[in-house]
């Protein structure tokens, strides 16, 4: 029953990171791309540590993933952030 | 022989690797190169990882995505825009470069299937494998590194030395980045910690499970570039002579490990019986912070500025 | 039901897929933003495959990589959007 529930969970996650792909390529301009990479990528993230959790089965490796999906979404909140700062600036470099 | 899922995951692992090879080597714009430099390191990993190697992923995931990244950036850094377009060698040179490049592919290629197909003895892992208890670790590639093939790792940690100490010899360091805007403060506050945390794990868990010193070594080097990044200068980095110490901390250990033996009538490195275990863990830790401080030192540029005048201020108080 | 291996195999394949339409944008992108931005996806989709990896080869130290993957992720996009203006 839960690998079921981890194989949709995994299913789903691939989902949202074709969306993030396609996003990234049909989107007009970088600061649109940025929102598709960063949330649909995140987002497939979080459902494929859900699913992994299901499926791996203990706690230390559930805990272990937690900590990956926490970690990748701050780091890429302000890498987001900091990539558009640096779109907008790249003609008045100083 | 079926074609696979398998199959098919592992052709598209190469061809992107190939692409991402070719694309990173051609074309005229630097930067453009470095940046698909960086995402061949990170596809690399995954490829170790795929071929079972999670130590070779580890490692792979630490240098060749993070660091030589970084690295080449900080070389891009202070040039020209104008100037960061590859030159172009003349055609001559080109045609001769790929012919050798074809010439050394075959011959590795030949190797390889040789290699592969002729049965001939014992394969080197059987042997590994078989003496792993007494080894004092659990984890067969920290036993090769750290025990079977200990000589070979000192001399790969001299071999750093000498790098280090010909990068300390290039001059003075490059100038440090200015302070930090608060977003990117925010990272480096979160993510160096978490990069120490992350390095004593990996050693602590190189005895039984995939890590060791060059993993954790790596991770450290890129707690000191992240902390570079956010504005640190090099008054913050330890006391020069604290530094020389930390360079050669990994081969003193080595060697006093080593000399350790023959006063128990052993030969050198061999190490005695039932410390193996505990001789690895502190070598390995000597190693994690001369590895780390060697590439620090490497992504400074050069010996640190005001390294003469802190020594000296040392001697005289 | 569905061999579970087979599935994540075929997650993996369907990901790497992917992953490798996302990279086209690094190769063509004009700006070098944009190029940034392959390196975010090879990070997140990295450590995604990553897990996939290591459920399938059950290899538990791979979630251990995945983690030093979206740390030296960070680090990376740190590099490559450093500038000398104090505001960055």
């Amino acid at each position: 029953m839960t690998e079921l529930l981890g194989s949709l969970f995994i299913l789903a996650s691939l989902a949202f990171f074709a969306a993030g792909s396609i996003g990234l390529l049909r989107l007009p301009d970088v600061h649109a791309r940025l929102h598709a990479l960063t949330k649909a990528d995140n987002l497939g993230l979080g459902l494929l540590v859900a699913g992994a959790c299901l499926i791996g089965g203990h706690l230390l490796l559930a805990l272990k993933l937690l900590l990956v999906w926490l970690l990748v979404m701050f780091a890429s909140a302000i890498a987001a952030n900091l990539i558009a700062r640096h779109a907008m600036k790249d003609g008045e470099e100083s | 022989m079926e074609i696979t899922l398998w199959h098919l995951l592992d052709s598209l692992l190469a061809i992107l690797l190939l692409g991402l090879a070719w694309s990173a080597l051609s074309g005229t714009d630097l930067k453009r190169g470095v940046v698909l430099f960086m995402a061949f390191g990170l596809l690399l990993s995954l490829i170790w990882a795929r071929l079972r190697a999670p130590d070779l992923a580890l490692a792979e995931a630490a240098i060749g995505a993070g660091l030589s990244g970084a690295l080449l950036l900080l070389a891009l850094r202070d040039r020209e825009k104008s100037e960061n377009k590859a030159g172009q060698p003349m055609s001559l040179l080109r045609l001769a470069t790929v012919l050798l490049m074809l010439l050394l592919a075959a011959s590795f290629a030949l190797a390889y299937v040789t290699a592969v197909t002729s049965n001939t003895g014992g394969r080197l892992a059987g042997l590994a494998f078989g003496n792993l208890e007494q080894s004092g670790v659990s984890n067969p590639v920290t036993a090769v590194l750290l025990n079977f093939r200990a000589y070979d790792t000192l001399l790969e940690l001299a071999v750093l030395l000498a790098a280090t100490l010909g990068i300390l010899a290039l001059g003075s360091e490059r100038r440090p980045f200015r302070r930090p805007g608060v977003l990117l403060g925010a990272l480096v506050t979160w993510i160096s910690p978490l990069l120490v945390i992350v390095a004593g794990y990996l050693l602590w868990t190189g005895a039984h499970a995939p890590g060791g010193a060059f993993q954790a070594g790596a991770l450290l080097a890129a707690a000191i570039v992240m902390l570079r990044l956010g504005g640190m200068t090099s008054e913050q980095l330890p006391h020069p002579l604290l530094q020389g110490w930390l360079l050669a901390s990994g081969i003193a250990a080595f060697m006093l490990a080593g000399y350790l033996a023959t006063f128990h009538d052993l030969a050198f490195l061999q190490y005695p019986a039932g410390w193996a275990g505990l001789l690895i863990l502190l070598i390995e830790s000597a190693a994690m912070l001369s590895i780390a401080l060697s590439l620090g030192l490497a992504y400074l540029g050069g010996s640190p500025s005001g390294w003469d005048e802190r020594s000296s201020r040392g001697k005289r108080s | 039901m569905i061999d579970m291996d087979t599935l994540l195999l075929t997650a993996a394949v369907l990901l790497l897929v992917t992953l490798i339409t996302g990279l086209v944008r690094a190769l063509i992108g004009p700006s070098l933003q944009d190029r940034m931005l392959s390196i975010q996806l090879l990070g997140t989709g990295g450590v995604a495959l990553l897990i996939l990896l290591g459920l399938l080869l059950k290899i538990e130290a791979l979630v251990d990589t995945a983690l030093v993957l979206a740390l030296l992720a960070a680090v990376a996009a740190a590099a490559l959007t450093r500038r000398e203006t104090p505001h960055d």
